[in-house]
């Protein structure tokens, strides 16, 4: 069992079995987006409220998730690193902090343009598009602090002990957004929340999410690999590799 | 059963066209712009191993020469 | 050699609240030395206080409807500004590495000066603050409310504060990355206790947001500590 952890953790290891997995997740990425896009944008039906701008939910949803779930990716990482002193763990965390903003930034702007059909204006202070400021401003703070250390090891943990302090405040700060947009805004119409969706309608949105989680392993995986040579380039197998090719 | 019925009706979005393919094409644009960073990445830093292995056998190779 | 060891001995926790209480000591000590590090958080909260009628209108009917909002937003930004210095003193010249040292747990030293930072720092605030609500037309009823919950949420904020100040310390540039940093995970201390405020001027129950303030200062004061004392080491040894 240790022996098995110990070699998909080390960062030969990982590169090896990484080139293994990510051509079939890149696959059902491709397959499940285009299926749900065509399926969303086509033959879903129309809301009998919103219209056809309710198409917007099939990149908005599925972006909002992953941008939670990459934080929570980002903290997991970093426990990774920080207990077992796994190097790989943290150049995945490195990868996947840019793009979980990124994602972030997808789930504001649709959710902003989504916004001006529906509520007549670009931004409302709506609990989720709130909670999804602040966790923008996370991950931006995670970058920035990485980035700060000439030192990388240092960097690494640092971003890593506030990403752990992070993924701890998300529940808090995400419920105490919630109290106090009930407070400030009773019973406003939020977007995303519709007391029961057609299987037709849901079932796309289904296939888009899951396609998305897929793009982002396979994202991850060849970002981590690119990590790895750059970091381990000194490494003699790195060097082989080059050599061999 | 499709939603619209012809490709005009369908790049209209029943009036939201606008804000249906905006947020669409910033979606698309950056997956597709992560994609294409990532693997200009890669041929980046193979680029530069290669680089770096083939100065360092032309630095062994000048030393052996020197030495004899 | 003997003598250090028997004065260890006296107490069972092997010195712990000796050692706790001499840094706390020496930490109030330190600061209340360099008066101007303690009352500029205190000018700073008064000035942004003024900017505020200047800059909108000194309508007090306006002001008094914002006031909990200013009040808390001001004080807060006052203990981010102080944040900076709560180690960087100690780290240049070297005493944060023997506290490293000491065979105390790091944590809890750690704790000792956020303590100190708090006394300090948010404590004067929250004592200042209804002087301020004075200015803003604050509704009278809700002084006693506003200080509590500075009391309580800025010992949150010395804590959450204390975590970016330890992970900026090594960092020349730290003050602007550390606002970054901390700025978000403040957002919860905020929103209860200018809810606590609100509710206060609005006249209903407060208890609960003060609750959940104290809830959060529990939660903190756990946590928090751990936390510190593992960014400081990756500061020093970095």
């Amino acid at each position: 069992m240790w022996r098995i952890i110990h070699q998909f953790g080390s960062p030969k290891g990982f590169y090896d079995f990484s080139a293994r997995l990510q051509p079939w997740f890149w696959a059902a990425a491709v397959l499940l987006l285009l299926t749900g896009s065509l399926w969303g944008l086509l033959y879903a039906p129309a809301d009998y409220q919103q219209g056809d701008s309710f198409r917007i939910i099939y990149v908005h949803v599925p972006a909002a998730l992953l941008a939670q779930s990459a934080f929570v990716g980002l903290a997991v990482a970093a426990v990774i690193f920080l207990v077992w002193k796994i190097k790989v763990a943290d150049m995945a965390a490195s990868v996947m902090a840019p793009f979980g903003a990124a994602m972030t930034f997808v789930a504001l702007f649709s959710g902003a343009v989504w916004g001006v059909p529906t509520w007549g204006t670009w931004w409302v202070w709506d609990a989720r598009l709130t909670s999804m400021l602040i966790l923008l401003f996370l991950f931006f703070g995670i970058i920035a602090l990485r980035g700060a250390f000439t030192h990388r090891d240092s960097g690494s943990r640092a971003a890593s002990v506030l990403a752990i302090v992070g993924v701890i405040n998300i529940p808090i700060i995400k419920y105490s957004v919630e109290w106090w947009n009930t407070l400030h805004q009773p019973a406003t119409f939020s977007v995303t929340e519709r007391p029961s969706m057609p299987a037709e309608m849901w079932m796309p949105l289904l296939l888009m999410v899951l396609g998305f989680y897929c793009f982002f392993i396979a994202l991850t995986l060849m970002r981590t690999r690119n990590e790895i040579l750059r970091r381990e380039s000194n490494k003699r197998w790195v060097r082989e590799l080059v050599r061999g090719q | 059963m499709m939603a619209f019925d012809s490709v005009s009706s369908f790049l209209a979005m029943g009036g939201y066209a606008p804000y249906v393919w905006a947020a669409w094409g910033v979606t698309l644009a950056l997956m597709v712009g992560a994609v294409l960073h990532a693997r200009a990445e890669r041929r980046w830093l193979l680029r530069d191993l290669h680089r770096r292995e083939r100065r360092q056998a032309n630095a062994a190779v000048g030393n052996n020469s020197n030495a004899s | 050699m003997r003598e250090v060891d028997l004065a260890v001995l006296r107490e069972p926790g092997g010195g712990l609240v000796v050692a706790w209480m001499a840094t706390l000591r020496r930490d109030l000590m330190l600061r209340l030395r360099r008066r101007s590090e303690v009352m500029n958080p205190l000018v700073f909260f008064a000035l942004v206080i003024t900017l505020f009628p200047l800059g909108i209108a000194p309508k007090a009917d306006l002001l008094a409807t914002i006031a909990p909002g200013l009040l808390w937003v001001a004080a807060l930004l006052a203990t981010l500004l102080s944040m900076d210095s709560l180690f960087r003193a100690d780290f240049d010249d070297g005493s944060l590495e023997q506290l490293m040292l000491c065979p105390q747990p790091l944590a809890l030293m750690a704790l000792a000066k956020v303590a100190g930072h708090w006394l300090l720092t948010g404590l004067p605030l929250a004592l200042m603050a209804p002087l301020l609500g004075i200015l803003l037309s604050l509704p009278t009823g809700s002084y006693g409310v506003l200080s509590l919950s500075l009391a309580v949420g800025s010992a949150s904020l010395s804590l959450v504060g204390a975590i970016g100040a330890a992970l900026t310390v090594g960092l020349v540039r730290g003050g602007v990355l550390l606002s970054l940093l901390v700025l978000p995970l403040y957002i919860p201390v905020l929103i209860f206790g200018t809810g606590a405020v609100q509710a206060a001027v609005a006249g209903s129950d407060v208890a609960p947001h003060l609750a959940i303030l104290g809830a959060m200062l529990a939660a903190a004061l756990m946590l928090a500590p751990w936390a510190i004392a593992a960014s400081l080491r990756i500061s020093i040894n970095g």
